[in-house]
């Protein structure tokens, strides 16, 4: 079980957070100027690194807040929260 | 036409076992406020309620019978006595004025449980994570965290300790059976005065 560090409550279980995947996933400026493959690569492709990654988490059964954090996915070790 | 007098959710319960006294506080009144903590509408929010709002997570401000409770950056729970969130929703309403927020009466939402005695901490300790010695846990924090699996928002009110457990009310007899079976057992380690061993005292 990670212990994740919310930016209000402080340490609390991992089973109280929500994942939201990759964070700084921009929404496309024009997306009905996007061709189906580019608006797929938006909603479904994401990077799948082994080492640092930023990704989005939702502090469900807290404060409800949703907040982005570095993770080193091959260690679980949270690096820094961004 | 007979009118059936009002029940609450787990009808006045009150049981005391095992140096543990457990009850739920009927009908309390709940406003959930949202607002901008650094607006003009927080300061007169404050002089309505009395209290600045507490801005330091996870803590409570107590004004007279209203506690006010952190549950967020801009959101925050004031429960008082029975009969008290018109009154509640009226004043903040009017505080708040044109800002962005809002100002709702959630008194069906929880259920509040009251667990308190000597062995309190030990008993929520079975089945919650966080860290309640303490050091790190006293008068006037609250969290919302999980209890038993269970969603709940938890105050400690006193040193005593007294415990607010505040839950949806379809999870409230579960968690009620589940903290009468926790006060029943002892804590793994526990001496025979059924106080947990503590490397700390």
């Amino acid at each position: 079980m990670l212990l994740i560090p919310c930016p209000w409550c402080g340490d609390r279980d991992e089973t109280e957070f929500h994942y939201g995947g990759q964070a700084h996933v921009a929404y496309p400026q024009s997306p009905d100027a996007l061709s189906d493959a580019q608006w797929a690569e938006y909603l479904f492709v994401r990077d799948n690194p082994k080492g640092e990654f930023a990704e989005r988490w939702c502090h469900n059964a807290g404060c409800r807040r949703w907040f982005n954090l570095v993770r080193d996915t091959a260690t679980h070790q949270i690096v820094v929260q961004r | 036409m007979t009118v059936e007098p009002r029940r609450s959710p787990l009808d006045g319960l009150d049981v005391h076992r095992e140096g543990v006294r457990l009850r739920e506080l009927p009908f309390p009144s709940q406003v959930d406020l949202r607002l901008d903590p650094v607006g003009t509408a927080a300061n007169r929010v404050a002089q309505s309620l009395g209290t600045p709002l507490p801005v330091v997570p996870n803590t409570v401000v107590v004004s007279g019978d209203r506690h006010t409770l952190w549950l967020g950056p801009d959101e925050w729970l004031v429960v008082g006595p029975d009969g008290d969130a018109p009154v509640v929703v009226r004043a903040l309403r009017e505080a708040l004025g044109t800002e962005p927020g809002s100002v709702v009466d959630v008194s069906a939402n929880r259920v509040v449980l009251e667990l308190s005695g000597a062995r309190a901490r030990d008993v929520l300790e079975q089945g919650c994570s966080i860290d309640l010695h303490p050091r790190a846990f006293g008068p006037e924090r609250c969290a919302q965290t999980l209890l038993a699996r269970a969603n709940v928002l938890l105050y400690q009110v006193n040193e005593m300790p007294t415990y607010w457990v505040m839950v949806r009310p379809s999870f409230a007899e579960y968690l009620v059976s589940w903290l009468l079976d926790a006060a029943r057992c002892p804590r793994v380690g526990a001496d025979r005065s059924g106080r947990g061993t503590d490397p700390s005292s």
